[in-house]
């Protein structure tokens, strides 16, 4: 089993066993493979934990019930999967900071967080807003020749890849 | 098609984590919960993630494909529309590269133990959903019915028997891919 404890495999082996794991996913349980939704269904449950069942007469959550679904287990499974891998790697470890952002920006963990939560926020509002993410829309939706999946993913690579340059060859150069 | 299957619940609860598992294990074999590799990505000087979702995205498709044609799937395209996809989509972009990490991955970056991540990412992101989730129905008319097409598929744009694009875009995307291992990136 050496093939478990790799560090990384080619991402050619990775990316067909993610479209053969969409075939399962599209049989098994009639869904494409998707990540966003079930971070605004666990805002629900959040915001239903202090405000009762109120929560639930909000229209996006009537859409979006804030209960426990195929996608909030698929979020939840794919953290254990990932330490799985980590661990059978040896390469779980805790840090604050990537190395890339401490290289340019320092390893300072405080501004790191905060820009985390930045982005964390117009990245979940962005998700919801264009209906999907780089899986439900950038994986899923793209193999299903989805219209909206492929502007989805164009706009994605053009928000982002303007971004980064701006950040790390802006402020970071 | 397993429709007693789709419809029991707690079955599928249990499916969905095992997919997951198996997602986020592929993910972290695949390098792509790293923010290095993400930002490297989205600075073009590192094409693993490109590399990842295309050869996802052709396997799957050529498959998904076959099996609806096969009667055992269907799929589920999503609607859109220029205030939902494209304006959606731009701000998805920005944040992607702030936080440089998605949905997806951020779940494996904190299984193998990025604290930012946890820490900082799905706060923001659990925020950034309930803002939408809250004030979406205000944006509704003004900005997100405007330009609607639907759900549409490209197939059905071109009003052709879905084979006729899936094996073009396979074809298309995998000499893309062999491309980008042709001039080293």
């Amino acid at each position: 089993m050496e093939w478990l404890r790799m560090q990384q495999w080619s991402p050619y082996a990775v990316g067909i066993g993610i479209g053969m794991l969409s075939w399962v996913t599209f049989v098994l349980s009639d869904k494409p493979i998707g990540c966003s939704t079930a971070f605004a269904r666990f805002s629900g449950m959040i915001e239903r934990a202090f405000r009762g069942d109120k929560t639930l007469a909000k229209p996006y959550f009537k859409q979006y019930v804030p209960d426990i679904t195929w996608d909030v287990m698929l979020v939840i499974g794919i953290v254990i999967g990932s330490l799985a891998s980590a661990l059978f790697s040896g390469q779980f470890q805790l840090t604050w900071v990537p190395t890339l952002w401490a290289a340019t920006f320092g390893s300072a963990y405080f501004p790191r967080l905060l820009v985390a939560v930045i982005g964390g926020v117009l990245m979940g509002a962005g998700a919801r807003w264009a209906n999907g993410c780089t899986s439900g829309h950038g994986i899923s939706g793209t193999l299903q020749l989805a219209v909206s999946s492929w502007i989805a993913v164009a706009c994605f690579l053009a928000g982002g890849i303007v971004t980064a340059f701006i950040i790390f060859r802006v402020f970071g150069a | 098609m397993l429709t007693k299957l789709h419809t029991n619940k707690r079955l599928q609860r249990l499916l969905g984590l095992l997919a997951g598992i198996a997602f986020g294990f592929l993910l972290q074999k695949g390098g792509v919960t790293n923010y290095d590799v993400i930002l490297g990505q989205l600075l073009l000087t590192d094409f693993t993630m490109i590399k990842v979702m295309l050869s996802a995205v052709i396997t799957g498709m050529i498959g998904v494909y076959a099996l609806r044609s096969l009667g055992l799937a269907r799929l589920h395209p999503k609607p859109g529309s220029v205030g939902t996809t494209v304006v959606g989509g731009l701000i998805f972009g920005v944040g992607f590269a702030v936080l440089g990490y998605c949905p997806g991955t951020i779940s494996g970056a904190i299984g193998q133990g990025s604290l930012d991540a946890l820490i900082g990412g799905t706060v923001g992101i659990l925020l950034g959903s309930w803002l939408f989730a809250t004030f979406s129905p205000k944006l509704q008319k003004p900005v997100l019915s405007k330009g609607d097409f639907g759900p549409l598929t490209l197939p059905e744009v071109f009003m052709v028997n879905a084979w006729v694009v899936v094996i073009p875009a396979a074809v298309t995307l995998t000499a893309f891919l062999f491309a980008l291992e042709h001039f080293g990136w």
